[in-house]
């Protein structure tokens, strides 16, 4: 025995580590990942390919710049999940530069800026995320129209004409359209849900065509997740129970005016992908086991209430950073009792 | 207070479940571990005050006899743990935190290992006070970790103004890899009943509870095989889940009883004593048969270890010689770990000496614990939280550890800590949290320590202060007091010349010689009384207001 190093207890370890939690989280991500692309054509991959190329740069530039240990920090694998996460919340239509300029705001503003890993007080993805919807307002609402109504999706060649800045052979114009959530949103007025849902097939069975595949993809992967136990239950818990109590209690029986149905909303736009991958973001999120739950909660409200009163169509990128804001408030009114410290 | 029914417990809120890894060691039987020529008896139980030698270099000695008596209320007396001559008393090295050496006596043995028992004792017929001082001659401290010299503890019981109702014999053994407890209980469970028994007849509380982890059957059914013979209705045995830190005192006592020891305070406080399962067999031992505790059982096991098992080991005995009867694969071993996985001490080497306290040696390899890997950054995932068995947040901890907020830390609770390892051991990071929390509550203990020599050094300034101002003050008041005096006595001259000039009015023509006379006394007691005033104005000057004292 050579003299090891003495070392402090304890001296065994579980052996999962922070990497490995961050590669299942992204593995997670390939059922909703699989069904945007089955639904929506190639765009996903090719910006999830792009931001991941980018986020591994500038992840590097940075940790040059701040002389920490490139390698060691980039083996952790969480440039790569904010560079997936925000992949997967960009239109499938977004050109390069949209993609540059987002992961840009995310990994040198949000994270690095902020100390790196571990000090970011808001989730990246959902600051680069929101940066392009207030600067571009256009172009991140710019969504494809599902495979099965109109014109078929792009081509991969026209995906990635797009994705290049060029315009596809087609026009862009020919595969583009409302999203279901922004769909009811515009038109749904005046009209019952039911009449609405037959007048416009990409509103699909309950909460537009695709979306429902996305939503249950995202779902299937939050699944896995909870199992594994590298996500708890109490934020997307409490997150979907809002959304759920609020929606029945605005649904009005399908009327005129009507919010839409609680499957509308759970299974609609970004929800499942929120509820599971965005506000369980250990580092931005609460971490006391009542705090989780407040949390959650707070930001299912604010996603109904942003869908249904506020200026856009999906909410889920405003709640999760006003869920941040609130965090440590949250954390701090909600410490547990300690043992020995009376009832 | 309600009786618990049989076998109900309160789970432990928190805790974690690593591999137990505890048959490698329950194979065979306790063995009895070879006779080493040299013995290294340190004078100190880490964290008590050392012994007052009674031997000197080159006396025979026999085993059981005293070398070293321990000082009054906390001391821990040493004894010799076999037959021999004392060869030197010097410093050696001895398992510890601090890594730093201990006086201790080097016993070369005899091989006779020849026994000087004290008379043996019938308990029944005992009173507390015999009892306790039997304990104490046989220098017994607590087995299962810090060591707590279980006289002064049972006497403390004693001495408290509550009453102890519960007597909680701690047989959890939750660590992994550790059987010591185990393997005792599994052979010597009458012994250890008897040792309960004497508890019982010293403390006399309401009810004994024994707190055994379910992952060890045959010394349970030990066990309660050995209770149902003595057929005491007090005792009963409690089984608990697997799952550490159930062995931690104050964790196990609330699995047992449902009640919380409120922060800061000791068990007896709240009218309970615990005592771990071997300490209980040393106290048979020492009552029954008159034996000082002068052997342990000591877990050796590891994966460098081709026969691992639990041995019967003189205290004193060199680990090294231990390896060696365990079959020590030397290429293989990594490090030796003095304890458990979780909150053991890793040794530096193997030349040191089993202590009193000495549980477990885990000799292990690379493969069976790999060396920790570095740090990452946390991210706040909350593991440490679900696990912590105090229910403090460790993550948060942590910051305020590493930002030295220790007010922070201090009001969540970080004094509350048992330091058990759980967080650290799910921690996705490998943050070596226990390090920090160590050294955020030693730094607190240094900065409290200081605040309490500056009120300290204050106080006396204070008091100084206070003691020149009266000083001061008395030395006015004597003044004061010696002017009166003087003013007085003046006041009866004038008036006995007053008499005096009285007598004279008669004679007509000295009526004009009297009132000069009388006007000079009044120039003259005007010139006696000017230095009074001008004294008495300086006097309240010179005693300054209360309220002007710190200006001073």
């Amino acid at each position: 025995m050579s003299s090891p190093a003495i070392n402090s207890s304890p001296h065994e370890h579980q052996g999962h580590s922070t990497s490995q939690l961050m590669q299942q989280v992204i593995l997670a991500c390939v059922p909703g990942l699989a069904a945007l692309t089955l639904y929506f054509g190639w765009g996903t991959l090719i910006n999830l390919v792009w931001l991941c190329l980018l986020a591994l740069i500038l992840e590097a530039a940075v940790l040059y710049l701040r002389r920490r240990p490139i390698l060691f920090y980039l083996s952790d694998c969480s440039a790569l999940l904010t560079a997936v996460l925000l992949a997967l919340a960009l239109p499938p239509t977004a050109p390069w530069w949209l993609g540059l300029i987002g992961i840009t705001a995310a990994i040198v503003m949000a994270k690095q800026l902020y100390g790196g890993m571990g000090y970011n007080p808001f989730n990246p993805a959902m600051v680069g995320y929101v940066v392009l919807l207030i600067s571009f307002p256009l172009q991140m609402t710019r969504w494809l129209l599902p495979e099965g109504v109109g014109a078929a999706l792009p081509s991969f060649v026209d995906s990635l004409a797009m994705f290049l800045g060029a315009k596809p052979s087609a026009g862009i114009d020919a595969f583009t359209g409302a999203t279901a959530l922004d769909s009811f949103r515009q038109f749904h007025g005046g009209q019952l849900i039911s009449e609405f849902y037959e007048r416009y097939p990409v509103m699909g069975v309950w909460s537009g065509l695709g979306w429902e595949w996305v939503n249950a993809g995202f779902l299937l992967g939050g699944c896995y997740l909870l199992y594994k136990k590298i996500i708890g239950w109490q934020i997307p818990g409490s997150m979907l129970l809002a959304i759920t109590v609020l929606s029945i209690l605005f649904y009005d029986g399908g009327s005129s005016a009507s919010h839409g149905s609680p499957l509308l909303h759970l299974f609609g736009g970004a929800t499942m992908l929120g509820a599971f991958f965005i506000a369980t973001d250990p580092v931005t999120a609460a971490t006391t086991p009542r705090g989780k739950l407040i949390y959650g909660a707070l930001i299912g409200a604010m996603v109904y209430l942003i869908r249904s009163w506020g200026n856009y169509p999906d909410g889920v990128a405003f709640a999760v950073l006003l869920g941040n804001f609130a965090a440590p408030l949250i954390d701090a009114c909600t410490r547990p009792r300690s043992y020995g410290h009376g009832k | 207070m309600t009786a618990p029914f049989k076998g109900q417990f309160w789970p432990l809120p928190r805790g974690i479940h690593p591999p137990e890894n505890k048959q490698q060691s329950l194979r065979e039987p306790i063995r009895k571990a070879a006779l080493p020529k040299r013995l290294v008896l340190p004078l100190t139980q880490p964290g008590f005050v050392q012994a007052e030698l009674c031997v000197s270099v080159g006396q025979q000695v026999r085993k059981g006899e005293v070398l070293a008596r321990g000082t009054p209320g906390m001391g821990i007396t040493l004894h010799a743990s076999t037959s021999g001559i004392v060869s030197d008393i010097a410093e050696h090295q001895v398992p510890n935190a601090s890594g730093l050496p201990e006086l201790c006596l080097m016993l070369e043995s005899d091989g006779r290992d020849e026994w000087l028992k004290l008379p043996p004792l019938d308990y029944q017929h005992c009173d507390a006070p015999m009892l306790i001082q039997r304990i104490n001659e046989c220098g017994i401290n607590g087995l299962g970790g810090a060591g707590f010299p279980t006289h002064a503890k049972l006497q403390g019981a004693l001495n408290s103004k509550h009453k102890i109702h519960t007597l909680v014999i701690n047989a959890a053994e939750c660590e992994p890899f550790i059987t010591a407890d185990h393997a005792l209980m599994r052979e010597q469970a009458d012994e250890i009943v008897t040792g309960i028994c004497i508890l019982l007849q010293i403390l006399k509380p309401e009810r004994c509870l024994i707190g055994m982890e379910d992952n060890k059957s045959d010394a349970i059914i030990a066990m309660q095989a050995a209770v149902t013979r003595v057929n005491d209705p007090r005792i009963s045995l409690v089984v608990i889940p697997t799952l550490y830190p159930s062995g931690a005192e104050k964790q196990l006592i609330y699995m047992l009883t449902g009640t919380e020891i409120p922060s800061g305070t000791i068990t007896l406080g709240s009218g309970i004593l615990c005592q771990n399962v071997g300490t209980v067999h040393a106290i048979a031992r020492a009552v029954a048969h008159g034996e000082a505790l002068v052997s342990r059982i000591v877990t050796l096991t590891g994966a460098a270890l081709k026969r691992p098992g639990n041995l019967d080991v003189l205290i004193g005995t060199p680990i090294a010689e231990l390896l060696q009867q365990c079959d020590v694969d030397a290429t293989q071993l990594s490090r030796l770990i003095n304890g458990g996985p979780l909150m053991g001490l890793q040794l530096p080497h193997a030349n040191l000496p089993v202590l009193k306290i000495t549980n477990c040696v885990i000799a292990t390899t690379n493969a069976e614990m790999p060396p920790p890997v570095p740090a990452q950054a946390c991210i706040r995932c909350g593991f440490c939280a679900d696990v912590c068995p105090a229910t403090l947040l460790p993550q948060q901890l942590y910051w305020f550890a590493r930002s030295k907020e220790l007010e922070k830390a201090e009001s969540h609770n970080l004094l509350d800590c048992i330091e058990c390892g759980a967080c650290a051991y799910v921690c996705p990071s490998h943050i070596p949290l226990v390090q920090y929390y160590r050294a955020a509550k030693a730094e607190l203990r240094e900065e409290k320590e200081k605040h309490l020599m500056a009120e300290h050094s204050k106080e006396r300034y204070d008091y100084h202060q206070a003691r020149k101002e009266e000083e001061k003050r008395l030395e006015e008041q004597r003044r004061a007091e010696r002017v009166a005096l003087a003013k007085q006595r003046k006041e009866a001259a004038n008036a006995a010349l007053a008499v005096a000039g009285a007598s004279a009015v008669a004679d007509a023509d000295s009526a004009a010689k009297a009132a000069i006379a009388a006007a000079m006394e009044r120039v003259k007691a005007k010139k006696a009384a000017q230095p009074t005033t001008t004294d008495s104005a300086a006097a309240p000057a010179s005693i300054p207001a209360p309220d002007s004292d710190t200006k001073v």
